[in-house]
């Protein structure tokens, strides 16, 4: 597993659905050093408008710059970052697991613990779905990957504002 | 605004918009993709001037937008003529100078497969613009131009590009109105600034004792001048301005300091290490201005004000701030002021007036200095100064004392050599009654000299003043200052005789190369009714002072030529 980011943020930003506004947020945070860890961008309710969660990775200060820069953007209407308090989170991975007769029990049992799916499953190799906390899914690729993980693929996290308030 | 009669083209709709957005000119070099636009230009009362260079384009569209705070206008191919305007679209965005880029581009299906003259415009000029589009619906053209015209010259200015794929501007436009609503939730714009925190910095001015004014070029945006002097003379505060705030507080004025800065005046710079108080209006505390932010004005109060929100922090944590109109903001401050006792502090202030004037020596031959002491006699602040970069435009902004913040402009940000000559050219189209001087460095005035076509055939009185002295003399200076003299890349040998160039142009020439010709043939060049390329060749080792080295902060100003060698400096260039 690779270790985890220092100074982890997560933003979430609503944007006019238009070409070119990714662009244009990615380059606000490359030109500060920021590496975007993950993205989810998707339409919201109104079409006209999407929906991003992005976490990345930097100085606290620099941060600030970034969250001033980006809602300065023409096609930005609204960013903030997440603590965790304000807001809750969840992230969903597909997860390609190697099985042997020897451990494909061991590996079903961490399934159904982890409350994954199973989504696809031919001789030796097990797809199953997870969706939960960024903690969760952390915990259940590091207990199935003695097992053998040939692939795997997280959304990244996505955040919602708690309550009545808007992300 | 009219609503369309007969069927028209996209480019037409395009035109008309523009002719209903008051634009009078358009500066531009033409090309295959963006002929429909060059043809609807025809019968036009929109005047195009063909320029010889994209570039040239947009530090005359520059130098018009600074001169008159209306966006100028830039129309260009698509290709190599888009990408020859990103040097003049990232100098009008970090002045923020509103400014409004069409360019051409091939038709909508040949976009990315790499047609002949097809460049990514929209995304090769992203991290320069305040915002772009690609037009990709013909009746999209009069939302996209009102917007563009909206974004450009509102809240903080600055450049916005709209490249125009020509099947767009070819196709026929059927939309129902030139003047349709706009669609940019997102945009928004500070206004006259929240009153309880002009309460709080008015209360601040109470306690100081030492306080001073920094003058910023969002004052000049902002027309601040007058609501600052009154602000000025009721506190009685001294007054400092940045390279783009000259002449918004006049430079004149007995309250002024002149340019704080790395090569800003003595009394300014030591003004910022002795005062309790200092209050931004429109300046965004460059590296040029605070050299090291950890040791700016150490102990004092910093205030800021700024339209722009993010710049609140950017460099200095203020500890008081105030987001919006600077106009707006002083002219509210104006009433919750009351006058500081600052009669000591002035006092002390004209003493380093009196021991650190700013000075030149005619011993050695005709000094650069001494050509601008000559023409700061001359014009008086009168005139519009345009400056290239480097070593003259630090000495011009030492030695013209300004009196207008939109008589002064220089490629401050960033620092774009061949800026002055267009820009020149720009303030006289926005000017015409007004006598224009481009001050240029040798080095400069070559990457953009080709403009003297466009002053030629559009008889522009706009005067020349090279200031010639072989080298790229501010990298010479910190060669021999922190490099131990090892010049490398500097040397301009092979300068031309720039009397017959201007004369290849059928443009009057003037050479000055003695010290007791320099007043008289200033005034002749002044008096002359048409352009003059003035020739001034100074001697080639002279150096910018004072100096604050980069990295360095005022308490570390070198005023008089060092003695001994000195250290690399850490801060950027």
């Amino acid at each position: 597993m690779t270790t985890k980011p220092k100074n982890l943020h997560t933003i979430s930003f609503l944007v006019a659905n238009k070409p070119g506004v990714l662009v244009r947020i990615a380059m606000v945070f490359a030109r500060r050093g920021y590496n975007i860890d993950s993205l989810v961008v998707s339409a919201s309710v109104n079409p006209q408008y999407s929906r991003m969660t992005i976490t990345a990775s930097g100085e606290t200060i620099t941060l600030e710059q970034i969250i001033k820069q980006s809602a300065k953007l023409i096609d930005v209407l609204h960013v903030e970052e997440h603590t965790g308090i304000d807001a809750v989170d969840r992230e969903y991975a597909l997860v390609k697991i190697k099985t042997t007769p020897s451990t494909k029990a061991t590996i079903l049992k961490l399934c159904k613990k982890f409350h994954t799916h199973i989504v696809d499953h031919t001789d030796h190799v097990l797809i199953v779905s997870q969706g939960g906390t960024t903690e969760e899914l952390d915990q259940f690729e590091g207990l199935v990957k003695k097992y053998g993980i040939l692939e795997m693929i997280r959304s990244g996290k996505l955040v919602m504002a708690k309550g009545k308030k808007i992300t | 605004m009219t609503t369309p009669q007969k069927q028209l083209t996209g480019a037409e709709a395009l035109i008309k918009c523009l002719e209903n957005y008051g634009v009078e000119y358009i500066w531009g070099l033409s090309g295959g993709a963006a002929i429909p636009i060059f043809d609807a230009l025809v019968g036009s009362k929109i005047k195009l001037v063909l320029v010889r260079h994209e570039q040239g384009a947009t530090h005359i569209a520059d130098g018009y937008a600074r001169v008159t705070g209306k966006p100028g206008v830039v129309l260009v191919t698509s290709g190599p003529g888009a990408t020859n305007t990103i040097t003049g679209i990232m100098t009008a965005h970090m002045d923020s100078v509103p400014m409004i880029v069409l360019t051409g581009q091939t038709i909508s299906p040949m976009l990315g497969k790499d047609a002949f003259q097809e460049a990514d415009i929209f995304g090769s000029t992203m991290p320069f613009v305040k915002h772009s589009y690609l037009v990709r619906n013909t009746n999209d053209i009069p939302r996209i131009i009102k917007e563009a015209f909206h974004i450009a010259n509102t809240g903080r200015p600055g450049p916005v590009l709209v490249d125009l794929p020509k099947d767009i501007t070819s196709g026929p436009f059927t939309g129902k109105t030139l003047d349709p609503a706009m669609d940019i939730p997102g945009y928004k714009v500070a206004g006259k600034g929240n009153l309880s925190d002009i309460k709080k910095m008015a209360k601040l001015f109470k306690n100081s004792k030492r306080p001073l004014l920094l003058i910023g070029h969002g004052a000049v945006i902002a027309r601040a001048g007058d609501a600052i002097k009154k602000l000025a003379y009721k506190l009685q505060s001294p007054v400092t301005n940045t390279l783009l705030g000259k002449g918004e507080f006049p430079e004149t004025d007995p309250l002024s300091l002149g340019m704080l800065g790395m090569h800003g005046t003595a009394y300014a710079n030591l003004a910022l290490t002795r005062c309790d108080l200092i209050l931004s209006i429109g300046s965004r505390w460059d590296d040029r201005i605070n050299g090291n932010p950890a040791k700016f004005c150490v102990g004092a109060k910093i205030l800021h004000i700024d339209i722009d929100p993010a710049e609140i922090g950017k460099i200095l944590k203020p500890d008081v701030h105030c987001i919006g109109d600077a106009r707006l903001i002083v002219e509210e401050l104006l009433k919750h002021v009351s006058p500081c006792d600052t009669k000591e502090w002035i006092a002390e202030l004209n003493g380093y007036k009196k021991k650190h004037p700013l000075k030149f020596d005619t011993s050695k031959g005709l000094t650069a200095q001494y050509v601008l002491y000559e023409l700061q006699n001359a014009i008086q602040g009168n005139a519009i100064v345009t400056t290239d970069v480097g070593q003259h435009q630090m000495w011009s902004a030492q030695f013209n004392l300004s009196k207008d913040g939109r008589k002064w402009l220089s490629s401050g940000g960033a620092g774009t050599m061949g800026y002055g000559f267009p820009a020149a050219i720009g303030a006289q189209f926005g000017a015409p009654k007004d006598l224009v001087i481009a001050v240029v460095g040798d080095g400069g005035f070559q990457m953009t000299f080709y403009e003297l076509a466009t002053v030629y055939n559009h008889k522009l009185p706009v005067k020349v003043l090279i200031i010639d002295n072989k080298y790229l003399g501010m990298v010479r200076q910190w060669q021999e200052l922190f490099f131990d003299n090892r010049l490398s890349g500097v040397d301009l040998e092979g300068n031309p005789d720039f009397v017959k160039l201007a004369d290849a142009y059928r443009i009057k020439g003037v050479h000055i190369d003695k010290v007791e010709h320099v007043a008289e043939r200033l005034k002749e060049a002044i008096d002359f009714p048409g352009p003059v390329v003035i020739w001034a060749e100074v001697i080639k080792e002279d150096n910018v002072f004072p100096m604050v080295p980069a990295g360095k902060s005022a308490y570390e100003m070198i005023i008089e030529p060092p003695k001994a060698k000195l250290e690399k400096p850490t801060g950027s260039t």
